[in-house]
């Protein structure tokens, strides 16, 4: 089986379990890890958008 | 009393920290959260913790291989190959499986199997940081 995913699904695919990890690893409180790993995937996929475009820029 | 760990959290003083399990659990904890991810949290009876890090690294390794991701061998001679093998053999169990059953050899015939092979890699680096917060609730570091 091979899994074709577009850059953007993969990148997203990629945020969401490191952000898990980062969510429940990094901090203690119950609290503390969810809003922890939601501001990961906030950065992870702003950071992609943000190269998204950086590299628009670039190529025009 | 005012120093206990509970105490302590709450004030705000310290970090948090729970009670040390034995010297066995605390050896048994990494060797078995690195060999099945999630599992050392499992064992330490953090249920949801466990299965959320056992589901996101298996389900990242796995996604990785689906993509046609490389898997690299300890022999590979380059440098690059090594550290890629170093962040591969931290997913325990599925490396070992995945060279059990001659998977991951990468044919990078779409331009995504690149991502395949980056998410083989973090995946195992993933499972080091989760067998080393493991560890810290073994010791009573963290609750």
């Amino acid at each position: 089986m091979t899994l074709s995913l577009s850059h953007f699904t993969s990148a997203v695919l990629f945020a969401v379990f490191a952000s898990v990890v980062f969510g429940i690893t990094q901090r203690s409180g119950k609290r503390e890890q969810v809003r922890y790993g939601l501001y990961c995937f906030a950065m992870f996929v702003g950071g992609v958008i943000v190269a998204g475009w950086v590299m628009w820029f670039l190529r025009r | 009393m005012a120093n206990t760990a509970e105490e302590k959290t709450a004030s705000g003083n310290e970090s948090p920290g729970g009670v040390p399990a034995s010297k066995a659990m605390q050896v048994i904890v990494p060797a078995i959260g690195w060999l099945i991810p999630g599992a050392g949290h499992l064992i330490l009876k953090r249920w949801i913790r466990g299965g959320l890090l056992l589901v996101s690294i298996v389900a990242m390794f796995l996604i990785g291989l689906a993509m046609e991701g490389h898997i690299y061998h300890p022999n590979g001679g380059d440098i690059l190959d090594m550290l890629g093998f170093v962040g591969d053999v931290g997913a325990g169990a599925l490396y070992i499986l995945s060279q059990a059953l001659d998977w991951g050899h990468g044919a990078i015939e779409h331009a995504t199997a690149d991502y395949g092979t980056k998410f083989l890699i973090v995946a195992g680096l993933l499972n080091f940081i989760s067998v080393a917060d493991a560890y810290h609730i073994a010791i009573g570091k963290k609750q």
